[in-house]
């Protein structure tokens, strides 16, 4: 296996001359309470062995049974799809011998998908959509966790032993394989980043798995291959597996198309292969070379009846599917009155969730995006963090926004008891008072200032009672900075001509 | 049948021992005792076991008795002792299926049908010998010895379930489990004198049966009598939601059945004859007996008709096609990773690739390894279609064969096997002779449905020959009902049993 790093083709210059195909297979563990085939409790962090039955540990006579949540959970997902969902369809086995996978064969669907044919629109960042067709999408169970202990690299070569964790194992997983998706030319790392984030998006919308790609709930593995022209037939691809967050799979395509057009414009042949992902580096490397894959020798699963979904039963999955994220966001800004360019900045800004609870909390549409985009976006970036994992929720903001609203905090002071509550001092009301930025609205100290600014400018106070009322201003100035910016302007104003009147 | 000395004990049937228990004339502890003496004494001679547990029976057998003496509602075979295949799971019990490979594992859960077995409090005596994971058709492939016949030591007690049949069949105990995947409980009753039925696939739970073929293995009961078979048969059977192929629909009354089966009448019992299923490969006398059979159900009032189901002579290629396909998966799990035996390579590097084949080499016998490499061949791309593809097919024509005939009869009957017990290790080099042993049980299996099988004399030979007697899915009562009535004409021609016949084994004292 070679180490050294292939030569590279500059981005633009090998999409300049080649068309990118990819295709994308999409792993997602449901949600479900108990494993595919067993009653064995799923739950993320268990000590290694412990969510386990004779089931999910292959033990010698257990049988499967199918878990009825995760049918259920695979056509929601089918569904939101646009799938065909099949009016039967079975469970095969893939023979492979493997340590994690107890029974050495994995219980999969193989040639009878739960639901095939469907399509999903992806949205750009530039506001436009991309629709990929979806393939198939198929139930099955995931491996345990090997863990190689002693090797440099914690993979299985140079490794004393391996330890197996068969937690994992049973837990149902539905594979979500799109069709070659062509026409998307040099974005297609774009397009790849986002159709897996659209999925994303739909599991959590669909309450069928957390969802969360740093635990492995979400697993990609991205196939790419190049062409001289949109009109040559597919060349020979690569899948590069297990590609674990967003942008990895945005760099692996970019990755690839680079890597396969110096492949190509070497005069050599892209090898079909297995690649392994380098988050690290940024690169993906030679795995299994396909044409000495294993024969899976497939065949229906005997221990298991066929699953016939009743049409009545799936009718009723489709008519109580929740709304999905496209027509939830189109939904969101025609109420909220946004323009498409702000309502696609909130999109990519991954806040519509946030806004959405600060208007539900009492803020105004325009409130909530002026809060999110501006002042906590900025401190993001600073802070190189997304707005979701700032320290402060959408019920602080719309609370916040509320003190301004009732005239009790200024633009500015609310500035700074955003700032106290992302500090950490709790919530703005608390934050207010503790830190006395309340806005002075008796009377009594405001005069004591004003009488003091005018003794101290006597000849600016003659001037107001000759009816010169331009350098009020230089009074109020002094007031507000007297009380350090806490009096309302307008009110000092009023009672400085009160004052001189009088 | 008079009671009196515990050794006689032995000699009843389970139905008998059940009434003596609830009569309080016997306890569950004595009649446990004398199965377990009658183990101790003849086990040397016929090895139907691989392992005895007399203290855990003669525990349950003691709760059985404490709880009748306080007068609790106890199932009808409460306290009537029981042999279970070693292929069936046994919580803490060893479990090797007849194989090295799981040499030493104790199993950490009871199959459903040992849960349902322990439930109604019939005491384990332990676990019987069988051909390595149920390949086989003389118990001869079992790693832990041969099992030998009571009518002749020197001959097999038929297979896989010998041990099953052997210890049922020497009066160590009055019920057995077995299990039939394509013969493997009919063919050794045949052999051995003694009933044994496959019910109908589904109809009783495959949970905790180490697998062979998981869309033909069916476990059933072995006993002496066509009643206790329907008594165990209602015991064991039943919807399991542990099993995906169970069942869910109740049994149908097989014991009242065998009851009414055993008044003797079958006025408008239509037997269907399978042309098929006798003539060349058959011995003589197994059809002389089978002939006298259908004789003696004409004269119950039953109309006997011959049918024909031309695809039966594509049954035993298509078996070897599809039990090897699944057996080669199922067996893939023994891989020393887990749980059993684990063998290091002898040299070079230790990786789990080498360990699972080192263990695999060592842990299978060679007939299991012959129909791993068989099934492995059948289900590998580009060859899928034309093996198991085509296997698949033909059974679905025999299928279609037995809906026919059952259009035009009640039952189907045959011999069970086409000869009686042959000499240990007259077949052993001959894997297809071995195999043909089979020929008219596999049908049934691959059908689904179930079958029967009763003693119905002894062969020119002085040996047991089977009477085969087959139901349409989900009829299993109809086995019961013309196999009780046969059963009752022939003893009343023999005098009795045909199993006092057999010759008195030598007893260890």
């Amino acid at each position: 296996m070679t180490t050294t790093t292939p030569a590279l083709v500059g981005y633009d210059d090998a999409v300049a001359r080649y068309d990118t195909v990819f295709g994308i297979e999409v792993h997602v563990e449901l949600g479900t309470r108990t494993k595919m085939f067993d009653g064995a409790e799923v739950a993320f962090g268990g000590e290694p062995n412990t969510q386990v039955t004779p089931v999910s540990l292959g033990l010698p006579g257990a049988l499967p049974v199918v878990n009825a949540t995760a049918v259920e959970y695979a056509i929601r997902i089918g569904l939101a799809l646009n799938c065909s969902i099949a009016e039967s369809c079975r469970f095969a086995r893939k023979n492979y011998f493997y340590p994690d996978v107890p029974k050495n064969f994995q219980t999969s669907q193989y040639d009878e998908p739960i639901a095939h044919d469907g399509w999903v629109d992806v949205e750009l960042e530039d506001g436009s959509t991309f629709r990929v067709e979806i393939e198939r999408a198929h139930m099955e169970e995931d491996a345990g966790k090997n863990t190689h202990v002693g090797g440099l690299t914690g993979r299985i070569h140079g490794a004393e032993y391996s330890l197996v964790d068969y937690n994992r194992a049973g837990i149902p997983l539905v594979e979500i394989v799109t069709r070659p998706v062509v026409g998307a030319g040099a974005r297609a790392p774009e397009v790849a980043r986002a159709y897996v984030q659209t999925l994303r998006d739909l599991f959590r919308t669909l309450g069928i798995s957390e969802a969360r790609m740093e635990r492995g709930n979400v697993r990609a593995d991205v196939n790419v291959s190049l062409r001289t022209s949109p009109d040559a037939p597919l060349g020979t691809r690569t899948e590069t597996k297990n590609v674990n967050s967003f942008r990895s799979v945005e760099r692996a395509v970019r990755y690839e198309v680079s890597r396969q057009a110096a492949v190509l414009d070497e005069g050599g042949t892209v090898v079909q292969e297995t690649r392994h992902w380098h988050e690290d580096r940024g690169e993906t490397s030679s795995g299994r070379v396909k044409s000495d894959a294993e024969d899976y020798r497939y065949f229906p699963e005997p221990d298991l009846v066929p699953v016939v979904p009743d049409p009545a039963w799936v009718e009723s999955i489709r008519a109580a599917l929740p709304e999905l994220p496209a027509a939830r966001r189109r939904r969101l800004q025609g109420e909220w009155g946004y323009a498409d360019a702000e309502m696609r900045d909130v999109v990519n800004a991954g806040a519509v969730e946030l806004i959405e609870a600060t208007v539900a909390g009492g803020a105004s549409p325009a409130a909530a995006r002026k809060w999110w985009m501006g002042e906590l976006a900025r401190t993001a970036k600073q802070d190189g963090t997304e707005l979701a994992e700032l320290p402060i929720t959408p019920a602080q903001i719309a609370a916040l926004q509320g003190l301004v609203d009732a005239g009790r905090i200024n633009d500015k002071l609310a500035r700074q008891v955003l700032e106290g509550v992302l500090a950490g001092e709790g919530d703005p009301e608390a934050v207010l008072v503790a830190r006395g930025l309340e806005i002075v609205s008796d009377d009594g100290p405001l005069l004591a200032a004003i009488d003091a600014a005018l003794a101290a400018q006597p000849d600016v106070a003659d001037k107001i009672r000759g009816g010169n009322l331009g350098p009020v201003g230089a009074i109020i100035g002094a007031v507000m900075k007297a009380t350090r910016g806490q009096a309302d302007a307008g009110r000092v104003r009023e009672l400085v001509l009160e004052r001189v009147a009088g | 049948m008079t009671s009196g000395a515990p050794a006689d004990l032995t000699r009843r049937s389970a139905a008998q021992l059940a009434e003596a228990l609830a009569a309080g004339e016997v306890s569950s502890v004595e009649v446990t005792q004398a199965h377990l003496d009658r183990i101790a004494a003849v086990e040397p001679a016929v090895h139907a076991f691989l392992h005895v547990s007399g203290e855990d029976a003669l525990a349950t057998a003691a709760d059985v008795d404490a709880r009748r003496a306080r007068g609790e509602e106890l199932h009808a075979l409460a306290g009537v002792p029981i042999a279970v295949k070693d292929v069936v799971v046994t919580q803490g019990v060893p479990t090797t299926a007849g194989s090295r490979i799981l040499e030493g594992w104790r199993p950490p859960y009871d199959a459903t049908l040992v849960a349902r077995i322990k439930a109604a409090g019939l005491p384990i005596l332990g676990k019987t010998n069988m051909d390595e994971f149920a390949m086989g058709s003389s118990t001869e492939h079992s790693a832990y010895g041969d099992t030998h016949n009571p009518w002749d030591l020197d001959r097999i007690p038929g297979g896989s379930g010998g041990g099953s049949a052997a210890a049922v069949a020497a009066f160590e105990a009055p019920l057995a489990i077995g299990t039939d995947t394509g013969g493997s409980i009919r063919q050794p009753a045949a052999v051995t004198g003694t009933v044994g039925v496959k019910p109908t696939y589904g109809s009783v739970s495959r949970y905790g049966l180490i697998a062979l073929a998981s869309s033909l293995d069916q476990a059933g009961p072995c006993t002496r009598t066509v009643l206790d078979s329907a008594l165990l048969h209602a015991l064991v059977g039943g919807h399991d939601p542990l099993d995906s192929t169970s069942i869910p629909e109740p049994l149908p009354d097989v014991v009242g059945a065998a009851r009414r089966g055993a008044d003797g009448d079958l006025s408008g019992v239509r037997v269907g004859v399978v042309r098929e299923l006798q003539g060349e490969g058959y011995q003589a006398g197994v059809l002389a007996r089978f002939e006298e059979s259908l004789t003696l159900l004409r004269e119950a009032g039953a109309e006997v008709v011959e049918v024909s189901c031309p695809h039966f002579g594509y049954a035993l290629e298509a078996y070897y096609l599809i039990l090897p396909a699944e057996a080669s998966s199922n067996l893939a799990k023994f891989d020393g990773m887990r749980f059993g035996l684990r063998v290091e390579p002898e040299d070079g590097p230790v990786t789990a690739e080498r360990v699972m084949a080192a263990t695999r080499g060592r842990g299978f016998g060679d007939e299991v390894k012959r129909r791993i490499i068989l099934g492995t061949y059948a289900l590998s791309a580009g060859y899928y279609d034309a093996y198991y593809g085509s296997a698949q097919k033909v059974r679905t024509l025999i299928q279609r064969d037995f809906a026919a005939a059952f259009a035009q009869a009640d039952v189907l009957v045959s011999p069970t096997a086409p000869t009686t017990a042959f000499r240990l290790g007259e077949k052993l080099d001959d894997p297809l002779a071995m195999y043909l042993n089979d020929v008219a049980t596999i049908p049934v299996n691959l059908a689904g449905v179930p079958g029967l099988s009763l003693p119905a004399g002894l062969s020119d030979d002085g040996l047991p020959v089977g009477f085969q007697v087959i139901a349409p899915a989900k009829a299993d009562d109809r086995l019961y009902r013309v196999g009780a009535a046969l059963e009752a004409a022939l003893e009343s021609r023999w005098g009795g049993p045909l199993l006092a016949q057999a010759p008195e084994l030598e007893v260890q004292r």
